[in-house]
């Protein structure tokens, strides 16, 4: 029989930070369904769900949540654990749907480290767990368009991009932030391709980036994010295109000068900066005004194609950012 | 084995790996095993196998024409065939099912996206094809026939293009296919041999003038 030194426990097997934080939040859900028995409503336009809580130390065992009757502010289904978990791009991992689910296996996402760079006042090389600590976690029920026209639904768990930013206190021209993925060919082997050029980068200007609308997510369905959705910690800024997501972050990075974002770098003429859902401006190779919802309506035979909404339906929060930018030349 | 039973296994084998992928669809729809986006998934596939039959169907002449494998010529037709059925289901799948017939965006698919329109130009090509692959039309076109049926290098080089355009970065598989495609033109452009060559080709494919059964 093997009997195992802690010494020998590799600190992949130590339960992960964000586990146990994900854990607390239980407390927190069970007594908003409680309370309200909705969701819904609440801070930003309805977008946000559940009650927020600061990342304090508890570790208390809570029942799994039931997210059948959780929907969003437009009164929209999720879509299950696993649309979410099979079907994606993270070209890291092959540039099919189902390669991320098979391939991500290989990706190590603890220990994990974020180098926060640039212009900022408060730069430093983070643990993940100490990088997430200002966050305010909670769940975030937002939809999820991608530039290809499909969409989903996904219940995200995460805390708002300003409450690292904040601590690293960019200095007063720092004008964008800059983000990464990891770049390791052994732990991605889609990195072998050229198919676009690696590492991963993405970007937001500050004022997108502080919105409360932009979170970093480290878990979906109440459990810490699969290495193929982007584990330990990645992007959602919902009224933007997919691609915008940044997967697996490494580095974070306060710059003065516009991001080169990867996708813009691989075709320039279809992949802007910006990447706002817009219904009324296509890609130049298919339409944006429609997308076909997966999840629960949505089968072999039928599976309807709804308009695509401005910013993605949460353009009442957003559309002031853009105030007098042409979106057909920035997009 | 004589020559008609080894035609016929070959029909047979070409018939069996023919229904395989619709076969395959059919299951893992039963099954389950689409994944999120299946309409999608369903399309794809279908416009992969019909491309790769199209392609399989242009290299049987070259094929021939390196190996002396001539027993292959009729296997010809039911490829091509099977090329055009799933090309024409993947149309259907794509009007009906994906669209539901919603005539606006599908004309406006045809006419705004070139992927869609150049797809659909190579489907309505390999039309005609179809309907004249009978041996009565091979008769009454007689050489007109071979003319005619030499689209099916236009409806390819289509189908490939639309098959690049529609990617998103990954061109690995279009390139592949597009690369098959220019292998396969240029031996066909090789042909012109010597005459003496030429000659004893002509002579060595004398006794197999036999018709085959089709």
């Amino acid at each position: 029989m093997l009997i195992r030194k802690p010494s020998d426990i590799p600190s992949s097997e130590i339960t992960p930070e964000s586990v146990y934080i994900n854990r607390r939040k239980f407390i927190g859900k069970s007594a908003g369904i409680a309370a309200g028995g909705s969701l819904i409503g609440g801070s930003i336009g309805g977008a946000l769900a559940g009650t927020p809580g600061r990342a304090a130390a508890q570790t208390a065992q809570v029942p799994q949540r039931d997210w059948s009757s959780v929907r969003t502010e437009l009164g929209e289904e999720l879509n299950s654990f696993e649309d979410v978990t099979t079907y994606n791009n993270f070209y890291e991992f092959g540039t099919q749907k189902d390669d991320p689910a098979r391939n991500a296996h290989r990706l190590r996402p603890r220990p994990w480290t974020i180098e926060v760079g640039g212009m900022c006042a408060n730069p430093g090389v983070y643990g993940l767990e100490d990088f997430i600590r200002p966050g305010t976690m909670e769940d975030r029920i937002y939809r999820l368009r991608c530039v290809e026209a499909w969409s989903m639904v996904i219940p995200w768990y995460g805390f708002p991009l300003k409450d690292v930013i904040d601590r690293a206190d960019p200095l007063g021209s720092a004008r964008y932030v800059e983000f990464k993925t990891l770049l390791d060919p052994e732990q991605m082997p889609g990195q072998r391709s050229n198919v676009l050029n690696w590492p991963y980068v993405e970007g937001l200007r500050l004022d997108e980036a502080r919105h409360p609308l932009t979170i970093l997510a480290t878990g979906v369905y109440g459990q810490d994010l699969p290495n193929q959705n982007g584990a330990p910690i990645r992007l959602i800024v919902p009224w933007k295109y997919g691609f915008k997501g940044i997967k697996s972050i490494v580095s974070m990075t306060f710059t003065e000068q516009e991001p080169f974002n990867s996708w813009k770098r691989a075709a320039s003429n279809e992949y802007g900066f910006y990447a706002n859902v817009n219904p009324e401006v296509n890609h130049p190779r298919w339409s944006q005004a429609r997308e076909r919802r997966l999840g629960p309506n949505c089968g072999v035979f039928r599976c309807e194609q709804i308009p695509t909404m401005l910013f993605n339906g949460y353009v009442d929060q957003v559309a002031g950012l853009y105030a007098g930018l042409d979106l057909r030349v920035y997009y | 084995m004589s020559k008609k039973r080894r035609v016929l296994l070959l029909k047979g084998l070409v018939w069996l790996l023919g229904l395989t992928p619709g076969v395959w669809l059919v299951w893992r729809g039963f099954t389950d095993g689409l994944g999120a986006n299946a309409i999608e998934e369903v399309l794809h596939r279908l416009g992969d196998t019909s491309l790769i039959a199209l392609l399989v169907a242009l290299s049987i002449t070259p094929i021939r024409r390196l190996t002396g494998w001539h027993i292959l010529a009729p296997l010809r037709r039911p490829i091509g065939l099977f090329a055009f059925f799933y090309l024409t289901v993947h149309f259907l799948w794509y009007a009906v099912v994906d669209e539901g017939l919603a005539f606006e965006y599908i004309v406006e698919d045809v006419i705004e996206r070139p992927y869609i329109m150049v797809g659909f130009a190579a489907w309505l090509l390999l039309i005609p094809l179809a309907i004249t692959s009978t041996k009565g039309w091979i008769r009454r076109l007689k050489k007109n026939w071979q003319r005619l049926h030499r689209l099916v290098y236009v409806s390819t080089g289509l189908g490939l293009l639309h098959f690049y355009w529609q990617v998103k970065a990954d061109t690995y598989w279009p390139i592949a296919a597009i690369t098959v495609m220019v292998v396969l033109l240029l031996l066909r452009i090789r042909r012109k041999k010597p005459r003496r060559e030429r000659e004893r080709a002509v002579a060595a494919q004398r006794p197999r003038q036999e018709p085959l059964a089709d």
